[in-house]
């Protein structure tokens, strides 16, 4: 099958399947060969599901011929290999985790599979979740499809390389601090992270519960949006998810712009940011007030540049206490030369964390001691609410905010490893939005020639306020189809 | 703000984390600078703002009270990386 079919759209696939001109399982068989052929280059995937995926497509094919289908049903989807998949090995990307099969699916797996969803693996990324270049994996970096010498943006990077390359239609990921949206950034795809609350972590492997919500990674709006009311809404085994009703996004997510109030806050073009970043993004707001949409670029969110600290404490807090389940005892790799028992824990937390956990380990336990907790943990709660109160001022003037999501388009690998603190801005864009808990959106909005030749990716960031994720789809919808942006792809 | 070694040494231990005497030495240095980068929140005015420990209004969620099966006693011995008797297998936690 030709490679195009791979690079359609869920959309324009589920139209395809509809219609009777290719079934679910062909779809499959050929996303698995496109996978034998770029994944060795690009590293996207921790385990390959391919006999359960052709017994789902089969299904899938089954629901298509009685008419049952909804648009996911028979699509190849890849899904983060940080949310437990019954019966199909979840590592986190780490070693701690490397022969663990769940007995559960997660909360999302649950709901896909009614959809006759089709799991073609479970893709790489940073070790649970904590990096922003897809480095810190124990199962190798990811590449960027589009220069294999530099990072597709982490955590979730096997997933927006995945749907970068053709190697599935979408994919699930999570963001904690712009693990979906800066990949889908600097991978050329669109990346969203929904409100924290609208969709159950349950099944999430937790790294900061207070800001670990589930998103997308997809080749356009609509199906982000499809893919979030498929995976939205309450569940009791999350006391999180929030009991409000999801509003039917695909309904409005074509009225446009017109009139919508876009604020513009002058503290997210950051010292330092690349210049054709900051044009892209500047190109791409004209465009939004070209479609008819009010924009106010007299937008101050003053705390921002407080927010990189208060998540490198806060996240780091939330990881340490979470991480402590990690003892060898019940699950995972476990290391028995120890001596005695404290010394078997000790060396099973040494050898199955690597150096990234490590460290912000030692960081959130240092935050929490005795002595130091209320000059960092309340301290960083506090600037929290300062963060989130601005927010919500900005919120009363507009109805939506638009920004860039990265400072630069996608490194080299190996460039930021050395120094923690360069690697932690990266996220300086991304990380204000998951302390306020609110949705953001990443849509492609052009290219950058960097020094090498590469030609790299550039996103544009729609944030909205909590749980209306509507509005925040229809701006980045209008933008995305009065632009060609998203109908690139990489020369892989 | 610097870490000394001993420091470094009594938070892995907090955090139950073996580490090598290279490991102290490369987070002595890496967790000094980036506390030393935390500092700059001093400067904001927190008077009076209370903490938000997550973006959400919700208190006291309760579910009813009612019984509901559960995960099986094999499922959830079934990833025990040493198990005896239908039981986690752990070595001696008081040692003699």
């Amino acid at each position: 099958m030709a490679d195009d079919v791979l690079r359609l759209t869920m959309h324009q696939a589920a139209g395809l399947l509809r219609g009777g001109k290719v079934s679910s399982v062909e779809l499959t068989q050929a996303t698995f060969e496109r996978m034998r052929a770029v994944n060795e280059q690009v590293n996207a995937f921790i385990t390959e599901s391919e006999e359960e995926a052709l017994a789902q497509a089969a299904r899938a094919d089954q629901m298509i011929a009685d008419g049952e289908e909804n648009p996911l049903t028979g699509i190849p989807a890849a899904i983060k290999d940080a949310i437990v998949t019954k019966g199909v090995r979840t590592t986190a990307g780490s070693r701690i985790l490397e022969p663990f099969v769940p007995v559960y699916d997660a909360n999302v797996i649950t709901l896909l599979k009614e959809t006759g969803f089709v799991m073609v693996g479970k893709t790489n990324m940073d070790e649970f979740a904590m990096g922003s270049s897809g480095e810190n994996s124990a199962y190798g970096p990811t590449h960027n499809p589009w220069a294999l010498d530099r990072v597709p943006g982490g955590s979730s990077a096997g997933s927006a390389a995945a749907v970068a390359s053709g190697m599935a239609y979408w994919a699930l990921g999570s963001d904690t601090g712009g693990s979906v949206r800066q990949p889908g950034a600097l991978s050329g795809v669109v990346g969203l992270k929904p409100t924290y609350g609208r969709v159950s972590r349950y099944g999430l492997i937790a790294f900061g519960s207070s800001l670990d919500q589930i998103g997308a990674l997809t080749r356009s709006v609509r199906d982000a949006a499809t893919v979030l009311q498929a995976i939205a809404g309450h569940d009791q085994r999350d006391s999180t998810s929030v009991p409000i009703e999801v509003p039917d996004y695909n309904a409005t997510i074509g009225d446009g712009v017109k009139g919508l109030r876009v604020g513009v806050p002058r503290e997210y073009f950051v010292e330092g940011m690349d210049s054709d970043v900051r044009e892209a993004v500047e190109k791409a707001i004209a465009q939004l007030e070209g479609l008819g949409a009010e924009i106010d670029t007299d937008v101050s969110l003053p705390s921002t540049a407080h927010a990189l600290s208060v998540y490198y404490i806060i996240a780091p807090s939330e990881a340490s206490a979470n991480l402590a389940r990690y003892d060898g005892v019940k699950y995972g790799f476990s290391y028995d030369e120890g001596g005695s028992m404290w010394a078997d824990m000790e060396g099973t937390r040494q050898y199955g964390f690597g150096e990234e956990v490590k460290r912000r380990i030692m960081i959130g336990t240092y935050a929490l001691s005795t002595g130091y907790y209320d000059a960092y943990y309340v301290k960083a709660q506090k600037v929290r609410t300062l963060i989130r109160r601005e927010f919500d001022a900005a919120f009363e003037k507009h109805d939506v905010l638009v920004a860039p999501v990265t400072p630069t388009a996608a490194f080299k690998i190996g460039e930021k490893t050395d120094d923690p603190l360069q690697m932690y801005l990266n996220d300086v864009l991304t990380i204000p939005v998951s302390i306020a808990g609110l949705p953001g959106i990443s849509v492609p909005c052009g290219f950058t020639t960097a020094d090498d030749g590469a030609r790299l990716p550039i996103g544009l960031q729609v944030i909205a306020k909590p749980f209306d994720e509507a509005t925040m789809f229809r701006v980045a919808h209008a933008y995305e189809q009065s632009t060609t942006w998203h109908e690139e792809f990489p020369p892989l | 703000m610097s870490l000394t070694p001993d420091e470094v040494r009594h938070i892995a231990l907090l955090a139950r984390l073996g580490v090598s005497d290279e490991d102290v030495e490369r987070f002595s240095g890496q967790l000094s600078s980036i506390l030393d980068y935390f500092e700059e929140l001093k400067q904001v005015d927190t008077d009076g703002v209370p903490p938000t420990a997550y973006a959400l209004d919700l208190h006291n969620v309760l579910r009813a009270d009612e019984t509901a099966p559960c995960t099986s006693h094999a499922d959830i011995l079934a990833n025990a990386p040493a198990q005896e008797n239908g039981y986690f297998r752990v070595r001696a936690v008081l040692e003699e």
